[in-house]
């Protein structure tokens, strides 16, 4: 019997959820859409809600598992909807060809709540190509003793390079820690440097 | 609540699901029509899923192919309302159709059988129904339910012992 209808190839159920995904869209019935897209500090997913992008994660923090706490936060009705990420995918692909330095999106920032909600705000004030201690950052948004939260307001940054807490770094000199991984931070710096 | 991305339930079970409609529809676009109608309508509901259903073995299978069972119904009757009526005489000579493969044979067979073995079948064997639950979508008793899916895979079984039976296995 099993054999009378075969197991459907990859591609064909690639279309059909490709299908599903613009019905979805059509009807308003996504609590989240994402895409997956290659880049030089690897395969970053994009997610958006109907307000905008609200998450971008690099691969060393599971994708699946950041697809899991969007739907225990946001909603399970997730499905990957890479038309809704086209534009964030091209601005991402432009900055990483150096072709473009600060970013046009529509951003929902129901991830970045209360103080951490505050610091994110401010990240996108420290422009390309630039950094800023996390002493300074504690100081320009008026809590110049908390610089530890803003440590771990970067750490927790929901949607970084697009909120570019790269660019925050130890009085040191030292990159300091970052959700993508050290070598992802550097990278970035050394983009933004060229 | 479910908080597993349904991106999860369509990687799992779409493949299942899609063969559960191809074995009630036939390998047609009303085929995929059904699987499209069955996973919006199941996104639609999928916040509503209780987890703890979700970790049960089976659940989400079974759930799936009882909302497969009615879209295929769907499928099926919306096209008897698209269909034009044409006077009889206007309807050309049917074609006798070629012998083909193998493969269209089984197609073939798996179309011959009357709609409640076909579905019986498709349900256990495919959509991995158990027979109490047949029996519900399909009314009668849950004995019936099994006798369609035996007596299904015995005329398929005997539909396609050809010359070339075991040439396969």
């Amino acid at each position: 019997m099993t054999e009378i209808v075969p197991e459907p190839s990859g591609p064909e159920l690639a279309a059909l959820r490709d299908r599903l995904a613009a019905a979805a869209e059509t009807e308003h019935l996504l609590d989240v859409g994402y895409a997956i897209v290659d880049s030089p500090v690897g395969r970053l997913l994009l997610a958006a809600t109907d307000r905008g992008l609200v998450r971008v994660a690099y691969q060393i923090e599971d994708h699946d598992r950041v697809l899991e706490q969007l739907a225990a936060r946001l909603g399970p009705r997730i499905l990957r909807a890479p038309r809704r990420l086209d534009r964030a995918a091209r601005q991402l692909e432009e900055y990483f060809t150096g072709r473009r330095t600060a970013f046009d999106l529509e951003l929902d920032r129901t991830l970045s709540r209360g103080f951490r909600g505050v610091v994110h705000q401010y990240l996108p004030r420290i422009g390309y190509g630039r950094t800023a201690t996390y002493r300074e950052v504690a100081e320009q948004v008026g809590r110049p003793r908390a610089f530890r939260a803003v440590g771990t307001a970067c750490a927790t940054n929901p949607l970084p390079i697009v909120v570019p807490c790269h660019r925050v770094v130890r009085s040191d000199g030292g990159p300091g820690q970052y959700a993508g991984g050290p070598a992802a931070k550097t990278a970035l710096l050394a983009l933004e440097a060229a | 609540m479910a908080t597993t991305p349904f991106d999860a339930v369509v990687a799992e079970h779409g493949g299942r699901i899609l063969r559960v409609c191809r074995a009630v529809l036939g390998p047609t676009a009303d085929a995929d029509d059904a699987w499209s109608e069955t996973f919006l309508a199941a996104l639609r509901a999928w916040p509503d899923f209780p987890d703890e259903d979700r970790a049960r073995p089976g659940r989400v299978e079974a759930w799936l192919v009882t909302i497969a069972h009615r879209k295929a119904i769907d499928v099926t009757r919306a096209r008897a309302r698209r269909a034009v009526p044409v006077a009889e005489i206007t309807e050309p000579a049917p074609v006798p159709e070629p012998p083909g493969d193998r493969a269209d044979q089984a197609w073939a067979a798996l179309r011959r059988l009357p709609d409640k073995q076909r579905r019986a079948v498709a349900y256990h064997h495919l959509g991995g129904l158990k027979y109490a639950e047949i029996a519900e979508l399909l009314g009668g008793s849950v004995e019936a339910a099994r006798k369609a899916a035996s007596d299904g895979v015995k005329a398929l079984r005997t539909a396609l012992a050809g010359p070339d039976e075991g040439a396969r296995s």
